[in-house]
């Protein structure tokens, strides 16, 4: 329980002039705009708009800005910010298999059609420092090389074709949505996945590294992971037909993982699925990973570990949620810890008491 | 909704159009179409049947990219429609919060739908920013092909 303690306003006012304060800093040092962070912090911005859910690469820029670049406190804005628009509609589901793609690796198969293309990555960087960012400078223009056009096969669909990957989950009548209805559990995968797209990339990082080493083991391939952008289209009551609206970027992974069968089914490769705003392969990962990892039950594996408790990672995956309720700890508690201290202070009369009776604390503890 | 825009709905040739030109309009910047709009402005009277309004689309994925639909969040959308003095109504729906650009965009929808000014907004509005995004669009695809990883493999030994 915390309750209203009147007093701190003027301590609070000023509090936040010197938080505006220090979110400048030094005036001799030149002020950020939108425009640099949302360019030259980009992936920021990307984990932003995941873990807000909200694409919009101007306000998340302006959040990681207010926020003194904290991501979670960015987040947290736009979130807030959200509930303050209305909501027209939902669009039509993206065509990710129809990506203009700007990277696409597979690990299962060397030649996959369309091939594979790395596109702006850390791979392969010997992540040593580069001190000459440490200045300012020009860049080289990247490579050209001739395009190949047209829609590359993703890698379920290439194994598909064989019968030896489970299909695709046929659409259900009604699309769950958290932001509207509680969760509650068992939650369908739909809910699941929504759920994970807007999850801390840390918690579901280290959940899909613990079923790597062996808490709830998936036998996971990266059958492929793609970046690039995607249409968007919209179906508008009153235009009567589906409008475009644009398009954004988006990272997809198809997650392989080892057999499910049975006596009427062939055995055939399971599936993880991950997608995410932006670019974000660790978070695309982590979220195909445990996306397998929830269906354990369906697919009759044996369950326990921490990554297949649904109710467990799906309530702690939130870090708004999260940081809620850890940070709520700093609100004034006075009476909820007056009310402790005088409970302890009765145990203490009694502990003494009894202590002048000659009675140990291990025969108390016997009782 | 006027008689023209239920014509544009019942003809899907020209629905296809129609919905290619708002998808141009719609990756566009606010000012490119203004640029090109002022070409062809001979003193427009339009009214806003719907001014523009910020608001939220939530963007569905399919599980494994093909199968049911889920909710993978939202996004700002910014919606608007105008009806032109001889009874066209455009919508211009695009992503973000550029009340000009929803504006602009319906604008350009109404007037397409008229049959001798079709021509003007391909050719002044459309046809520019059409070739600024394919420049863009080819240029970001040539870079990403230069990155394509060919795979050779190394024979070791005799046998």
């Amino acid at each position: 329980m915390y309750v209203a303690v009147k007093g701190g306003e003027r301590a609070i006012d000023n509090a936040h002039k010197l938080l505006a304060d220090a979110r400048r800093g030094d005036r001799e040092v030149a002020e950020l705009s939108l425009a640099q962070i949302d360019n030259q912090l980009a992936l920021a911005v990307d984990r932003v708009m995941c873990e807000g859910s909200l694409y919009d690469r101007e306000l998340a820029s302006l959040a990681i800005k207010q926020a003194r670049g904290d991501l979670i406190e960015a987040i947290f804005l736009l979130r807030a910010y959200r509930t303050t628009l209305p909501r027209f509609g939902a669009s039509e589901p993206l065509e990710t298999g129809a990506m203009d793609i700007r990277r696409r690796v597979s690990a299962t198969f060397k030649d996959l059609p369309g091939g594979q293309v790395l596109g702006p990555t850390f791979d392969y960087t010997h992540r040593l420092l580069d001190h000459t960012l440490a200045e300012q400078g020009d860049v080289e223009e990247p490579a050209t090389a001739p395009a190949e056009t047209g829609r590359f096969k993703s890698v379920a669909e290439l194994l598909d074709g064989g019968g030896l990957i489970e299909g695709d989950d046929p659409p259900a009548d009604e699309i769950g949505d958290l932001t509207r209805e509680p969760l509650s559990f068992p939650a369908n995968r739909d809910l699941r996945l929504q759920n994970l797209a807007r999850g801390d990339e840390g918690f579901l990082l280290a959940l899909g590294y613990s079923t790597q080493r062996g808490f709830g083991r998936t036998h996971p391939f990266a059958g492929e992971i793609r970046y690039g952008s995607v249409e968007v289209e919209f179906f508008a009551e009153d235009a009567g037909f589906a409008v475009p609206l644009g398009s954004i970027s988006v990272t997809e992974c198809q997650m392989v993982n080892q057999f499910t069968g049975n006596g009427t089914q062939a055995p055939r490769f399971t599936r993880g699925y991950g997608l995410v705003f932006g670019q974000s392969e660790r978070k695309a990962m982590a979220m195909a990973l445990v996306d397998r990892s929830l269906r354990a039950r369906e697919l009759g594996e044996e369950t326990g570990s921490p990554a297949q408790d649904e109710e467990f990672v799906l309530s702690h995956s939130d870090n708004v949620q999260a940081t809620g309720f850890v940070e709520h700890l700093k609100l004034p508690h006075y009476v909820d810890f007056q009310s402790e201290l005088g409970l302890l202070r009765k145990l203490q009369v009694e502990f003494h008491a009894r202590d002048g009776r000659d009675e140990t604390p291990i025969q108390d503890a016997a009782e | 909704m006027t008689a023209s825009t239920h014509a544009a709905a019942k003809n899907p040739p020209d629905l296809q159009d129609r919905r290619e030109a708002l998808g141009v309009l719609a990756r566009a910047e606010s000012r490119d179409i203004a640029d090109g709009l002022r070409q062809l402005d001979d003193g427009l009277s339009y009214s806003e049947p719907r001014p523009p309004e910020v608001g939220l689309v939530m963007l569905r994925g399919r599980i494994g990219s093909r199968g049911a639909p889920f909710n993978a969040g939202e996004a700002t959308v910014t919606r608007a429609a105008v009806q032109l003095a001889s009874g066209e109504v455009g919508f211009g729906y695009v992503l973000g919060r550029d009340r000009e650009k929803a504006r602009l965009v319906a604008l350009c929808d109404a007037l397409w739908q008229v049959a001798d000014r079709r021509a003007a907004v391909e050719n002044q509005v459309l046809a520019p920013l059409r070739r600024k995004q394919n420049e863009k669009k080819d240029l970001e695809r040539a870079r990403t092909a230069a990155t394509r990883v060919d795979f050779f493999t190394l024979v070791r030994g005799e046998d």
